[in-house]
């Protein structure tokens, strides 16, 4: 009996030991689940830098430590503001979309449009315009006539 | 140095100061001091460069960007390497520019010289003064009493000269082939564009509306445009060879501040045509090429005051105030002048129709001017940020592939149409019986890519946009060729080439949109469909990413002549199961200054590349190390449409045969309508 529960606590503990290790192994991130959301992330010393191609010791660390964070269970999100929480919102790829920061992402767009509208409006009579279409229909038939001219006046030349 | 400050102040004070006069002999006094600034500068030149081919490390510029192990290339191309002989070479290039400007045959625009004199001479005056009074690279090394070097002009008291036994060596990301001709090519881009402006300024000073100031200055643009755009180019392969980022264009403010005056150049080159051919765009032609010198010397400023950090920026310097007061300087005097042009800008001729050539090169600008904004925007906004919040931000790649991807797919579409259209007008249903053709044999191209398993909507639009603009260009060259075989007989080759020597610009034009097709099918590639992957493996062992297997041979460290420690991996590279390359990604560290540098193994083909770099390894006897590999998908085409493109330029710039006959012909003539098709 002593025997029999023995063997099957060793077992046990084997079976436990091993099941163990194979998920503390699975659960640990490969380089590319580390690197997806390393690139979204700036270190403040090499500015301009991805995180996922920074060659600093420092930006190995950090990539180190989002690999522990993953293996822990955070998702992309949570490691994203754990470091923008502890270094500032430099280390995120542009600035989040709230507060002032969202004149960065309001200001290109607005401009834009009101860039073409400016320029729509400046022209937008030239629909109404047929005799315009008319007299230049005119001026490109006169305009083949000059082509016409100076063939033969460079024909001379020759 | 002092001498060339002097000349050129000298020529910009006294022609400005004859400029409403007739005293043509002072205007070619300061012509001549124009013109003697150029062998001042480059006796200077040459003066840096044999001090830092040998090794005088008393001076404190060739201290810092020179060493014993570098070899005598990279010791004389050290000029450009550091803040102030790269801005000794800025001036010398300048001076060439305007020395052969000045050299040029003035009979016709005599009343613009003294203006261009004054403007390029006041451009000029103010990089020589920086150099002479803020980065000068003549300082020496002194030691004082108390064992303190430091770097001065003239011996401080009871100072000694100080030599070191060695240099620190140029920055090591420097120390590549396409470092040695990407700076030079850039600058020129830049200095360029100083020519056009010089003239535009002049015609705004003395009140010209005609387009004298651009007939004179197209070639100048076009070759400041060519020099910028190959020096954009030699950047990216840089970039893409040494920085060991598996990319070619990661957006960083530097690379922007010079891709932002190829905007407006680009948009410039492109609106100049329509004041040409139409009289109109006067003032936005004047605009454009304000703004392009603005931002040369914006961008200048950007990279040499140290208020941005990037692989490409100098270190802080206090030449930045000075930059901005010369900004803001030349920016008000120009905008001051415009305005009291404006009403002189007026156009001759009004848009007519959206659908006429004019009407799609106003789209095309006002495309430019979209994604220069944000550019613009994205460089600028952390500045602001920390000055309003005091908080820094970044402003990464997916801001500007958001905010200017769709502009360029804009951009690639106005390409295909506009030059099917004509001036003035043309109808829907013309255009349409012109355009059926290439847009009906583009869609091969996508449906090609969607039974090979392409299913991304976005990448399939790109593809289709890039295969309409080159059936469209294609289909120009053979109408045209066709029609020219028609009229002058010959075979269909004779009749291309005779085409286009015919008409360089607009055949040129046509090759350098061919470049850009080509270009945007490699950014295509390597956006939309680059794989990555990174793995740890030991001896023998292999990682695979899609049809490629890669295994890691060995693992080697050894010191070379110019002072490197090279650890080196050999790895060999499998497709769908042949062998086809054996490659040697490695980091180099340079002892001198240390800094590592890591430099990708590259297997490249038409389809792509498989480039894979040495992230980490373990010391040799443990035999494992970090690979991480990029399939980069067709980008050899961005490369191959880059070379189209710069040949394209060429072609435009080229100068016609026999232009005075034609001219005199033309002239001789009835008075041209006011459309020339």
């Amino acid at each position: 009996m002593f025997r029999l529960l023995a063997s099957t606590g060793i077992t046990s503990l084997l079976i436990f030991y091993c099941f163990g290790e194979v998920s503390a192994q699975d659960a640990q991130p490969s380089d590319d689940e580390v690197n997806t959301i390393a690139k979204q992330l700036y270190c403040p010393v090499c500015e301009n830098v991805p995180l996922d191609v920074c060659g600093t010791k420092a930006c190995a660390q950090w990539r180190d430590d989002i690999s522990d964070k993953l293996a822990d269970g955070w998702n992309e999100e949570q490691i994203k503001q754990y470091f923008s929480d502890r270094y500032g919102i430099r280390v995120l790829a542009h600035p989040p979309t709230q507060g002032f920061n969202m004149l960065f992402w309001l200001l290109p767009p607005v401009s834009i449009i009101i860039a073409w509208f400016l320029v729509l409006r400046t022209n937008h009579n030239i629909f109404r315009k047929k005799h315009m279409y008319k007299q230049s229909i005119a001026k490109q038939v006169r305009a083949e006539e000059y082509i016409g001219q100076l063939e033969n006046d460079l024909e001379q030349w020759r | 140095m002092m001498l060339a400050l002097l000349c050129a102040i000298y020529a910009a004070t006294v022609s400005l100061s004859v400029a409403r006069s007739d005293r043509l002999k002072w205007v070619d006094s300061a012509r001549n001091a124009a013109i003697a600034v150029w062998p001042l500068l480059t006796f200077a030149c040459f003066c840096m460069t044999y001090l830092l081919i040998n090794e005088r490390f008393e001076i404190e510029y060739v201290a810092r960007v020179s060493s014993h192990a570098m070899p005598w290339y990279l010791k004389a191309t050290a000029l450009w390497g550091g803040q102030a002989g790269s801005l000794l070479f800025w001036a010398w290039l300048m001076s060439t520019y305007t020395a052969l400007v000045m050299l040029r045959n003035w009979h016709n625009e005599r009343d613009m010289q003294p203006f261009v004199i004054a403007s390029t001479m006041t451009t000029l005056a103010f990089f020589i003064g920086l150099n002479v009074f803020v980065e000068n690279p003549f300082t020496k090394l002194w030691i004082d009493q108390s064992g303190h070097i430091q770097a001065s002009f003239l011996a401080p008291p009871g100072a000694k000269p100080f030599v070191p036994n060695d240099g620190q060596g140029l920055n090591p990301l420097l120390r590549h082939p396409g470092m040695i001709i990407h700076p030079p090519m850039l600058y020129l881009g830049f200095v360029g564009f100083v020519v056009p402006y010089s003239f535009a300024i002049a015609a705004l000073a003395i009140g010209r509306t005609d387009n004298l100031w651009i007939r004179v200055t197209r070639r100048w643009t076009l070759i400041a445009w060519l020099f910028l755009s190959l020096g954009l180019l030699l950047g990216s392969r840089w970039a893409y060879d040494v920085l060991g980022w598996g990319g070619y264009w990661g957006w960083d403010p530097v690379e922007i501040a010079a891709f932002m005056p190829w905007l407006t150049g680009t948009a410039f080159l492109h609106s100049v045509m329509i004041q040409e051919k139409l009289g109109m765009f006067k003032r936005w032609n004047m605009i454009l090429i304000i703004l392009t010198y603005a931002l040369v010397i914006f961008g200048t400023f950007l990279t040499r005051s140290g208020v941005l950090s990037s692989v490409h920026a100098f270190a802080l310097s206090a030449i930045g105030p000075l930059f901005f007061v010369f900004i803001g300087i030349t920016f008000t005097i120009s905008l001051t002048l415009l305005f009291k042009g404006w009403n002189r800008l007026d156009s001759e001729n009004i848009l007519t129709s959206w659908l006429s050539r004019e009407g799609l090169f106003l789209l095309n600008n006002l495309l430019f001017m979209g994604i220069l904004l944000a550019c613009f925007w994205g460089v600028i906004y952390p500045i602001i940020s920390e000055l309003v919040t005091g908080q820094k931000v970044t402003v990464g790649p997916p801001f500007y592939e958001r905010t200017t991807g769709p502009q360029f797919a804009a951009l690639l579409l106005l390409m295909g149409i506009a030059p099917l259209t004509a001036w003035r007008v043309t109808t829907a249903r013309r255009l349409g019986k012109i355009i059926w053709k290439p847009t009906v044999f583009s869609l091969i191209f996508p449906v090609y890519a969607l039974t090979t398993g392409t299913t991304n909507a976005v990448a399939l639009l790109s593809l289709w946009l890039a295969a309409f603009v080159l059936c469209v260009t294609l289909y120009e060259f053979y109408r045209g060729a066709s029609a020219r075989r028609k009229a002058t007989g010959g075979n269909l080759l004779s009749s291309l080439w005779n085409m286009i020597a015919r008409n360089r610009r607009r055949y040129g034009g046509y090759v350098i949109h061919l470049g850009v097709i080509f270009m945007a099918v490699g950014i295509i590639g390597i956006e939309m469909f680059q794989a990555e992957t990174q793995g740890t493996l030991a001896y023998g062992e292999q990682i695979n990413i899609e049809n490629y297997v890669m295994i890691y041979n060995k693992i080697e460290e050894f010191d070379t002549e110019d002072n490197r420690r090279v650890t080196r991996a050999i790895v060999s590279v499998y497709k769908d199961d042949k062998f086809v390359a054996e490659l040697y990604p490695r980091r180099d560290f340079y002892v001198d200054s240390q800094q590592p540098m890591t430099i990708p193994g590259l297997y490249s083909t038409l389809e792509g590349d498989f480039y894979v770099l040495l992230v980490d390894w373990k010391p040799i006897g443990t035999e494992s190390a970090t690979f991480k590999i990029y399939l980069n998908p067709l980008m050899n085409w961005l490369w191959f449409g880059g070379f189209i493109f710069i040949l394209g330029t060429l072609v435009a710039a080229w100068p016609n045969r026999g232009p005075s006959l034609y001219r005199q012909s033309t002239s001789l003539s009835v008075n041209p309508p006011d459309i020339v098709l």
